[in-house]
């Protein structure tokens, strides 16, 4: 039994900032004061508060201890936990009062409107000890539902849950088990889709990091559901500590009658296997995805058939997206009745969103489904730093679209993004200031959807490059208007004829952009202006003759001598050999550098 | 996708083609195994040349076309080597917002190279990658396993000199 805990992350975000070493260092230090016997330290999943990494909390009193440095380590080994004197110096600002009093966690700005339910035990839990997931109420809820519950009935509690899928498009999931269910075949398949692909979304990741047993768990459950004895984690190989926590679960749960043959010997087996992808960004959808486990290239098949009937290795299959799973045992532990109090009509429970981009708090949040896009800004993500003005929030990735400040206070679910001209996605939301220029952000996605785009369909493989091309043209300044026209134009197309989502859903961060921020385009195309200043042909750099105190930097920093001027004179830039680099505005001591 | 022609000259040594086939003959004949087996493979050589595709379609039954595929549809497989350090830089949203596009061109500029090339000493090679995850650390790049975060151009320099 120990007297304390140090709960420290092992989530991507803070193994990034190195807690790696502060873990190391800090089980060295507790050896060095004699404390091994009395203080644990535990590597946990992601807190969520990834812009504060490396985090570590010291139990029970759960101070929160950020950006930990190495050094610090001693400090705190020696007063905190030898002396039981919480070192407040290096204690997450927020959490310390002005008269000195520590909030708890739980009450402040990041965490206070946050409801866990799939992010339960990230941050809380060893991911690699299947004894602390057991601990949580861990495979309770799959023995309950193999010695207590038939299959169907099993699927009436998804159903009446309300559960929709988090992977983007939120087709509800009893429905897609029911389906699946009623097709006879002599074998079935669970996936797990863990190719969590869309840019600025890392949830689902920090599931398998922080909980890995929770998706193990779930897809028995499913597989009990729908009558399928074989699982597959179709995982990408960029997360490779998702990938390593994910095998040690595995095997643990093996290890523990909880996968294989009789499961609590209820005569039901279920195995689970895991496949790496190797970065395509197709492989996300559901087809594609099968195609690429049964080993060929990762494209994806027209619908009907649909998986549910006809799936991996012609079976049918279900394909669940991790943080969908996630939420599985809870409902089964605490009823449909209690998943779907929470959230909007339509949309129900919590949903995680990967807060980033011109934010101060990025991180992971769970929410309820409902609440608006200012209390996530404004409140959990504690506005945007700078003083800068909020422009735009990007939900959705390269499927998305750009929602306006005037959809501030918009309720966030399924239903409202789409009204909106986005759509939920897999819960990527990336803030943007007034230094960001949509058109670029347009272009920026054009460029991965055609980078990404598998080339088996005309519509996506040439709409996309098209689009781009004509984007390209807007930001070098020689678009004209017939080309917003031109743009609409291919995106319906692409809408209608492509035969997947990667395709359909391309035109949406143009479309919203234009639906949203057409002057932006016009600044563009009729000024030959970038009013956020981004994209490079249309800018130029000037100096201020009244700043510029003539010290000669910029001048031998430009590396094509565009920059010209005697020493304690002002300089001044030659437009025409400008290769706009921006070096010297970078050099510049006195600030009177500027673009326009 | 583009077409990633090998060019330099292969050098596998009787070790590591042993150790293929240990990993070929394990796996071959559970169902879907080819990317498995290419990914092992690109783990044993660092990249996935003609000549270990042809041991791989030899010893499977798998037309070796249809491994070239599969090898040029998926970006993680390489046909041709990586430099002993290999920097990815994040080009997800998150980063990109915050300049990671600068960091990406200054890296060009200072290695001389554009991404996807290895510089002419074998020493580093660069790309861009979608979204390592670590968003709440943006703009981030990555040299082998090691994660660079909260990046400016300026630290560029440093970082490189350290793997001088």
């Amino acid at each position: 039994m120990y007297r304390s805990h140090v709960l420290v992350c092992g989530g991507t975000g803070c193994t990034s900032s190195g807690s790696q070493k502060i873990r190391e260092r800090l089980e060295e230090e507790i050896k060095r004061n004699g404390l091994e016997e009395e203080v644990g330290v535990v590597k946990t999943g992601c807190f969520g508060l990834c812009a504060l990494g490396p985090i570590m909390i010291v139990y029970p009193e759960g101070s929160f201890y950020a950006m930990v440095k190495e050094e610090d380590i001693p400090e705190i080994v020696s007063e905190h936990l030898l002396k039981g004197r919480v070192v407040k110096r290096l204690l997450y600002d927020e959490t310390v009062k002005a008269n000195d009093e520590i909030l708890p966690l739980q009450e402040t700005q990041f965490y206070k409107k946050q409801h866990r339910v799939a992010l339960r035990n990230c941050g809380v839990i060893n991911p690699e000890n299947i004894e602390e997931y057991i601990g949580t109420r861990g495979y309770e809820a799959l023995g309950t539902v193999l010695t207590t519950t038939k299959p169907e009935d099993v699927i009436k509690i998804i159903l009446d849950s309300g559960l929709r899928g988090r992977g983007g498009a939120g087709f509800p999931t009893g429905l897609k088990w029911k389906f699946a269910a009623a097709n006879q075949a002599d074998q079935k398949y669970v996936c797990c889709n863990a190719d969590e692909g869309d840019p600025g979304a890392f949830m689902d990741r920090s599931v398998l990091e922080g909980d890995p047993h929770v998706v193990l768990e779930a897809m028995a459950i499913a597989g009990y559901a729908i009558g399928a004895s074989q699982g597959y984690i179709y995982v990408r190989a960029e997360y490779p500590i998702a990938v390593e926590r994910l095998n040690i679960a595995i095997d643990q749960a093996r290890e523990y009658g909880l996968l294989g043959k009789n499961i609590f010997d209820s005569g039901f087996d279920f195995d689970i296997e895991l496949r790496l992808g190797a970065g395509a960004f197709v492989c996300g959808e559901e087809t594609a995805l099968m195609t690429s486990i049964e080993g060929n290239r990762g494209e994806p098949r027209p619908r009907p058939p649909f998986p549910a009937l006809k799936g991996l290795f012609q079976k049918p299959t279900i394909l669940n997206n991790v943080e969908t799973l996630a939420n599985i045992p809870q409902i089964i532990l605490n009823g449909a009745d209690w998943f779907a109090s929470m959230g909007t009509e339509k949309s129900k429970g919590t949903k995680v969103f990967a807060l980033g981009g011109k934010v101060k708090n990025t991180g992971l949040v769970e929410i309820p489904m409902g609440t608006t896009l200012r209390e996530i800004v404004e409140e959990i993500g504690g506005g945007i730093p700078g003083g800068k003005k909020f422009k735009a929030a990007q939900t959705g990735g390269p499927s998305g679209g750009c929602i306006p400040a005037e959809h501030f206070d918009v309720p966030i679910d399924y239903d409202n993004l789409i009204a909106i001209g986005s759509m939920m996605g897999s819960g990527g939301l990336i803030v943007m200031d007034e230094d960001t220029c949509m058109v670029d952000i347009a272009k920026f996605f054009l460029e991965f959807t055609v980078d990404e785009s598998c080339g088996k369909c005309t519509p996506c493989r040439i709409g996309t490059r098209r689009m781009l091309e004509i984007l390209e043209k807007i930001t070098n300044g020689q678009g004209t208007m017939e080309d917003l026209d031109k743009l609409e134009d291919l995106a319906a197309h692409l809408r209608s004829n492509s035969l997947c989502a990667l395709g359909q859903t391309a035109p949406n961060p143009v479309l919203s952009t234009l639906r949203y921020f057409k002057d932006e385009y016009i600044a563009h195309i009729v000024d030959k202006k970038c009013p956020a200043g981004v994209c490079k042909a249309l800018l130029s750099y000037k100096i201020d003759a009244d700043k510029c105190k003539g010290c000669t930097l910029c001048a031998r920093t430009c590396p094509n001598d565009a920059i010209t001027g005697s020493v304690r004179e002002p300089h001044v830039i030659n437009q025409d050999k400008c290769v706009k680099c921006g070096a010297c505005m970078e050099k510049c001591r006195f600030g009177a550098i500027y673009k326009e | 996708m583009l077409s990633k022609k090998p060019t330099v000259q292969f050098n596998g040594t009787k070790e590591q083609e042993k150790e293929l086939l240990a990993v070929i003959h394990e796996l071959k004949d559970e169902k879907g195994a080819l990317m498995p087996i290419m990914q092992k493979a690109q783990d044993i050589y660092g990249y996935l040349p003609y000549e270990v595709q042809k041991i791989i379609a030899c010893e499977t039954g798998i037309p070796l076309e249809k491994i070239y595929g599969v090898a040029t549809f998926y970006s993680q497989f390489n046909l041709s080597p990586k430099g002993r350090y290999r920097i990815s830089v994040c080009l997800g949203t998150a980063c990109y917002v915050k300049g990671s596009g600068d960091i990406y061109n200054k890296l060009m500029e200072k290695l001389g190279i554009v991404g996807g090339e290895c510089t002419p000493d074998g020493k580093f090679s660069l790309d861009a990658c979608r979204c390592v995850g670590a968003c709440g650390l943006a703009p981030v790049m990555m040299i082998n396993d090691e994660v660079y975060g909260r990046l400016t151009v300026d630290d560029i320099d440093d970082i490189l000199a350290k793997y001088e």
